[in-house]
């Protein structure tokens, strides 16, 4: 259309572009692109950097901050730098399954050091791009060789990223009850009645420990009648782990409910995190971990992994990976990480008490016992959208609009300020 | 119980990389490792660039810098700079607001990023049926790069005459003359992997012409910058070229050789649009893209980059040491051919010096490749693919009499 406007034109107008030229900027192939929504959880951090109120408090995105309200860098994780760099080493391409030491390591925090699977070499553990490049590998590996079913089951809520991953890669949603609003707990029953429901061989997505977004866990022996449900269902467990050690400050009893459901006999896959529990968020650290029948099975599935990574990213980055390889076989670095691990845990504990004690001070007789009973970084409050968008417009509080806080972004110097504002909008 | 994977078949696995694992497990002490794309030096080791060392230092000695998530998008002073080196700072496109990028791991995520993009926005929403034309040959990986984010008909473009050892150009422009309108074409910006054969000035227009006639999209893959030819500016003619020719396309970059930064990911997608609006709009997607995939990319190697290129000394130091790097490659193409000749070996081996960048297609079939490495511990891709860099003053005689006795015996 344009090229025939400016044929005729060209008799009239002595100056004008070359043809080709006009019809080209005529159009763009982009046109038809819609603009794309913020992202919830990531979209959160911007409009609070937008923000110029001074007492203004990101409690959004999952990123652990000290009591001065300023990202920590675990010591051990300098110490593992420092000791990296007098190393020299090369920057030659890591193996597709990414750095080996680093992998042993990661299946070994998971699984625990003399653990069955491990000294069968039943396992294969590559490396990936942090959780989300780990759950996304396991939902392409799923995707392609889970044939059986095309079904996932998250609980509801789940992390917000967690559709939009499995459903990329081709998989479709489904929810079992989980969350119970009324007690801001665990709707045990709830989630019996609906797992008790799922079709055979669907997948089921289970956060091992500190659950996101509301920090309710199931307790030991409710993961005991889980695992049972679950076995009688013959349903693929995908353990999401991103929090292990951050939850109660103890790796151990925060990897209890992968270990139990392995030592119970699933087979199960597993995503793995390090951007919290060793602060390396930007290097993007992560494990996935199929575990299998035999050792030779974990072979063949192993080649089908490179296979699937390979088209996206090649191979894994090494600076996050060589530091938590670095940290985890020193036996001093581990102790000190173990340390550091147990003492943001605690504060994040203690921040949830100070909490509920402001809360009190400030006169509210709501019952906010489930700000403590939560685990992990996440507590959910209870806030309904229209309390959080108060919370947000008149005291610049940012968080998401499930009334997810992230008690991590939460300091001795901040939590009167948020306990007013909470009880400002709820009372 | 039954396995859930107990169907699942071996894979064939990755042929570089099986490569070098038997190149790693062969105990002749003459053997040299032709295969994978990285930089060696003349003692045959790897090369950590001496600027690059001195960022980490940098680096490391800065307090003030932790790990925090980037932006989804990624490194911002990393993505403009990125941009900046691929276009030219002085692009008409970069100072309309028209240029955006998006940092991903290594130049293959940058591929990985674009062609999910292309495949959910570019010609309507549902792309998995447009051509995608790969040359023929092309690096192994733009072929499931594509077809894994979903394009299911991909095609080879004529590029490499194996007769005359150089580019097919009336095979390739036919292709192009021939392709559906709208499909996707992935162009080497330059040093072309594998066979190190790029398109002249004058050869680059006349494809450039029929693309803009037939409304191809273009999208370009440029690992090489700099290393081609020792000069950054020279390496990204093409890209530049098209650029002022107006398309809106697409610019995949890695960092991974002229940086030497290999296993830390570095990449970067370069997007050229209509205007600040259309950019807008495809970042926002491009975004919804990284979220789930990666959610965001690594911090560490973009920094370096970033530090290197947004400092004027260290710029300077950067492209000295990309040009050492560039210049060993070419003393070493012109030795063998030297040496090649001087043994007389059958066949013309100009191509070596003609050729440009990390590899050259020496023309060796299956058969003198399978010799090679059988007989003389010499490893190359069975395409006759060699890594110039595996190359150095002390194999280069072995490597040259090998080559000889290989086509002398070997049809």
């Amino acid at each position: 259309m344009a090229l025939l406007k400016s044929s005729k034109i060209i008799s009239t107008v002595r100056v004008h572009p070359p043809l080709g030229a006009l019809s080209i900027r005529a159009s763009s192939w982009w046109s038809e692109v819609q603009m794309g929504p913020p992202d919830p959880i990531l979209g959160v951090s911007e409009a609070y950097k937008r923000d110029t109120n001074p007492k203004k408090m990101n409690l959004g995105v999952g990123a652990y901050r000290d009591d001065q309200g300023k990202p920590y860098v675990l010591s051990c994780v300098r110490k593992a730098e420092a000791q990296i760099a007098a190393k020299k080493l090369d920057k030659e391409y890591l193996a597709i399954g990414g750095l080996g030491d680093f992998t042993k390591a990661c299946a070994k925090l998971a699984l625990g050091d003399n653990n069955e699977v491990i000294k069968s070499g039943r396992n294969i553990t590559v490396q990936t791009i942090s959780g989300t490049g780990s759950l996304r590998i396991g939902a392409n590996f799923l995707s392609r060789f889970h044939t059986e079913a095309r079904d996932v089951y998250l609980p509801k809520p789940s992390w917000g990223n967690h559709t939009p991953i499995f459903r990329d890669a081709g998989m479709q949603l489904k929810a079992y009850t989980y969350y119970d609003p009324k007690t801001c707990g665990f709707d045990f029953q709830g989630a019996l009645n609906d797992i008790s429901k799922i079709p055979e061989k669907s997948i089921i997505m289970l956060h091992a420990c500190a659950h996101n977004p509301t920090g309710v866990d199931p307790r030991p022996e409710q993961w005991k009648e889980i695992a049972n449900l679950v076995k009688k269902r013959n349903l693929l467990v995908f353990f999401d782990m991103a929090y292990q050690g951050f939850a109660s400050g103890d790796i151990d009893r925060d990897a209890w409910a992968v270990r139990y459901f392995i030592e119970q006999g699933h087979n199960i896959v597993l995503s793995q995190s390090f951007a919290k529990n060793m602060g390396l968020y930007g290097e993007r650290v992560g494990g996935f971990t199929v575990v299998c029948k035999d050792a030779e099975e974990a072979k063949r599935v192993e080649s089908q992994l490179k296979i699937l990574i390979r088209p996206i990213y090649s191979n894994p980055p090494m600076n996050g990976a060589r530091i938590a390889a670095t940290i985890l076989n020193t036996p001093d670095l581990y102790k000190e990480w173990l340390g550091e691990v147990h003492g943001m845990a605690n504060r994040i504990i203690t921040m949830r008490e100070l909490l509920v004690a402001n809360l009190k001070k400030e006169g509210s007789t709501q019952n906010w016992q489930h700000v403590i009973d939560q685990i992990g970084m996440f507590c959910f409050t209870g806030l309904k959208p229209e309390q959080v968008a108060r919370l947000t417009k008149e005291f610049s509080v940012y968080m998401t609009k499930d009334g997810r806080i992230s008690m991590a972004g939460v300091t001795s110097g901040n939590v009167g300020y948020l306990a007013q504002g909470i009880h400002a909008v709820t009372k | 119980i039954m396995s859930l994977f107990g169907e699942v078949p071996q894979a064939t696995p990755v042929a570089v990389f099986k490569l070098s694992n038997d190149f790693k497990e062969d105990a002749n002490p003459k053997k040299v490792n032709l295969g994978v794309g990285a930089y060696r030096t003349d003692e045959g080791q790897p090369w950590v660039l001496p600027v690059v060392k001195k960022v980490e230092k940098i680096i490391v000695a800065d307090n003030s810098l932790n790990h925090e998530y980037l932006a989804i998008l990624g490194l911002p002073e990393f993505r403009s700079s990125a941009s900046k080196i691929a276009l030219g700072e002085d692009s008409p496109a970069i100072q309309e607001n028209r240029v955006g990028a998006v940092q991903c791991l290594g130049g293959t995520g940058a591929l990985k990023m674009g062609a999910e993009f292309l495949r959910r926005w570019y010609n309507g929403n549902d792309n998995t049926k447009t051509p995608v034309y790969v040359s023929a040959p092309t690096w192994e990986n733009h072929n499931a790069v594509f077809a894994n984010a979903g394009f299911e008909d991909i095609r080879p473009y004529k590029y490499w005459d194996a007769e005359k050892r150089g580019l097919d150009l009336d095979g390739f422009l036919g292709d192009l003359e021939s392709a559906p309108k709208h499909s996707i074409f992935v162009l080497h910006a330059c040093a072309h992997n594998p066979t190190g054969t790029d398109p002249t000035h004058v050869e680059w227009m006349q494809v450039a012409e029929v693309m803009k006639r037939r409304k191809l999209f273009v999208f370009f893959d440029s690992a090489y910058q700099g290393f081609a030819s020792g000069c950054l500016d020279k390496d990204a003619w093409a890209v530049r070229y098209f650029v002022t020719q107006g398309f809106e396309m697409f610019c995949a970059q890695s960092f991974s050789k002229n940086f030497g930064l290999y296993n830390e990911r570095v990449g970067n997608l370069t997007i050229v649009a209509r205007d600040s609006d259309n950019l807008k709009r495809v970042l926002s997607q491009m975004e919804k893209i990284v979220r789930v995939t990666w959610s965001n990319p690594p911090s560490q190697g973009a920094r370096l980059v970033a530090i290197t290129l947004n400092t004027p000394e260290l710029f300077a130091e950067w492209w000295d040491n990309v040009k050492t790097m560039a210049d060993r490659v070419l003393l070493m193409r012109a030795s063998l051919q030297a040496k090649l000749q001087a043994l007389e070996t059958p066949g013309t081996w100009d191509h070596i010096t003609q050729q440009i960048g990390m590899f050259s297609f020496t023309g060796l079939n299956p058969k003198q490749v399978e010799y090679m490495i059988k007989e003389r511990s010499i490893y190359l891709m069975a395409s006759g693919r060699i890594n110039m860099c595996g190359l150095t003053t002390k194999n280069i005689d072995y490597v040259a009499e090998s080559i000889h006795e290989t086509v002398v015996n070997v049809q």
